[in-house]
């Protein structure tokens, strides 16, 4: 069984400033004004010495993931993962934070007077953590290829405790099986991870046709991202 | 007064240094701090409030603005020897007990009290009791609670259930927020009003506790 740990250089999930400004509720289609240009500047900027980015990832069967997935027993009737973990070909579990130094700057900006400073590198740090997921994802699928198990057919898509009807309480069971403590993250008792900017989470790879579902489920209604549809987008093209 | 109408220009221009002068002047020209106030600083801050809402400007302007505003109130503060700034009321907010999100809880004191109120900021992790015992003990007319995972939306109710048995409870307003939320849950566990953002916060205050 595989489990990876490693530090992975913050040139590589370089945020766009588009996205952070996205971030800041700014639609693709307005021209930021002068001074929120320099603000995200100086916030990617921040990014780029106070993120401590870092993983753990760790293969397992399909066995092993089934009780992860049903974690504390509260995840919805019918999500779309019921089905894709049946007809996957294998999982892997993972966990990243780009650590507490940056949180703890955002703290200290707010508490500063520097909201505005604060707010656009707290988006920052989301949109960064959001990138160490993906980088981590990519890196599980060139080890994949390296391998030879990843076909043309195949792809890999990551899914969350917190999504697609998956409850956030299953973390307590990724975390007993991965152990992401070693990088630093803790998970309290309503199952919220320390260091705030953390992903934790299962890469799943399959055909890429498992991964096609329609954002109709109950839960989907209450959904305030869904980022399943960039998600597919992605297992399409990748 | 032109004065004010400065103040307030320079405040939606979120430009700090000339919020504080100005400030500075119109005390000079012994104007009332509670006149600077409403009709400069806090006017302005309607004006940013309502761009915001029609999205002509986004959120770091308003936080730019909001840092203007608490510049000029800090040249007005030690005027009222003995008394604090006039406020629209008081708030108490945090981010309710096993969530550590605060970004947002920020992000809506910040606005509250550039709209006027007395904000009793509790930071994170805030045990019910707590709540309570500050709302009794500032004679606050708001609870503000926010919690972004639906694991520690339960506390809300316990705050609720506390504020009961208190006897505070419809006398002290309860409002909630945070990502995972709903108009339909906050009725639910009875509080008075689910608030989407920051500015829905303020208009949803000012119309609980009567403010204008
Ligand atoms: C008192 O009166 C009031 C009035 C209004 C109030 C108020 C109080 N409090 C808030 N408001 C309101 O006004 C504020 C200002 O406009 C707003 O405050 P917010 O705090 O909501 O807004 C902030 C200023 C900006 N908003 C945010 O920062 C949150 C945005 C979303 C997309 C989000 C982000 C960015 C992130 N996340 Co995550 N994240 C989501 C969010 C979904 C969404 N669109 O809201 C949410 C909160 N996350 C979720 C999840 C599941 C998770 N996230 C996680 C991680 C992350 C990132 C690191 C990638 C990132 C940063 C998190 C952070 N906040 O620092 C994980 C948890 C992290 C942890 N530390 O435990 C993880 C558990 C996923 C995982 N398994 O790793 C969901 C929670 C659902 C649930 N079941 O509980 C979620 C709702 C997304 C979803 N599924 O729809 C309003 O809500």
């Amino acid at each position: 069984m595989m489990r990876k740990i490693a530090d992975i250089p913050v040139e590589k999930i370089n945020p766009s400033i588009e996205k952070v400004l996205k971030g800041q509720g700014i639609p693709d289609q307005v021209k930021a004004n002068k001074r929120t240009i320099d603000l995200a500047r100086k916030a990617l900027s921040s990014f780029m010495v106070l993120a401590r980015p870092s993983a753990v990832t760790m293969e397992i069967t399909g066995d092993q993931f089934k009780p992860i997935y049903a974690g504390e027993g509260l995840n919805a009737d019918d999500t779309p993962l019921d089905d894709i973990i049946e007809r996957a070909d294998s999982f892997a579990l993972f966990a990243v934070t780009i650590g507490e130094t940056i949180c703890a700057e955002i703290g200290r900006l707010f508490e500063s007077g520097d909201y505005a400073q604060g707010a656009m590198l707290d988006s920052t740090a989301s949109e960064g953590t959001e990138l160490l997921a993906n980088q981590v994802e990519q890196s599980h699928r060139e080890y994949l290829l390296k391998k030879n198990r990843l076909a043309s057919s195949h792809s890999t898509c990551q899914f969350s405790p917190g999504y697609c009807g998956w409850h956030v309480s299953a973390q307590k069971k990724l975390f007993q099986t991965l152990r992401p403590e070693e990088i630093g993250i803790s998970l309290n008792d309503s199952f919220l991870m320390e260091p705030l900017k953390s992903i934790s989470g299962a890469i799943i790879v399959g055909e890429r046709e498992i991964f096609v579902f329609e954002d109709d489920f109950e839960f989907c209604v209450e959904c305030r991202t869904r980022s399943c549809r960039d998600r597919i987008r992605a297992v399409k093209e990748k | 007064m032109e004065i004010l109408n400065q103040i307030s220009a320079s405040l939606q221009e979120g430009d700090t240094a000339a919020v504080a002068k100005l400030t500075g002047q119109a005390v000079k020209q012994k104007l009332a701090p509670k006149e600077i106030l409403d009709r400069g600083l806090i006017a302005g801050m309607n004006v940013v409030g309502q761009k915001f809402k029609s999205h002509e400007i986004f959120l770091p302007d308003v936080l730019l603005a909001a840092k203007a505003m608490y510049a000029g109130m800090d040249v007005l503060k030690p005027l009222m020897t003995g008394e604090s700034l006039p406020t629209m009321g008081t708030v108490v907010i945090g981010t309710v007990h096993g969530d550590l999100h605060d970004i947002g809880k920020n992000l809506v004191a910040i606005m509250l009290r550039g709209a006027g109120f007395e904000v009793i900021d509790l930071g994170k992790d805030v045990p019910p009791e707590r709540f309570v015992d500050e709302a009794e003990k500032n004679s606050a007319q708001v609870i503000g609670m926010s919690a972004l995972l639906t694991t520690t939306m339960p506390v809300m109710e316990k705050v609720v259930e506390l504020a009961k048995d208190r006897g505070i409870y419809g006398k002290t307003k309860i409002i909630v927020g945070g990502a995972p939320l709903s108009a339909d849950y906050a009725e639910e566990i009875g509080a008075d009003a689910y608030c989407f953002d920051g500015i829905s916060a303020v208009e949803r205050v000012k119309d609980l506790t009567g403010a204008k």
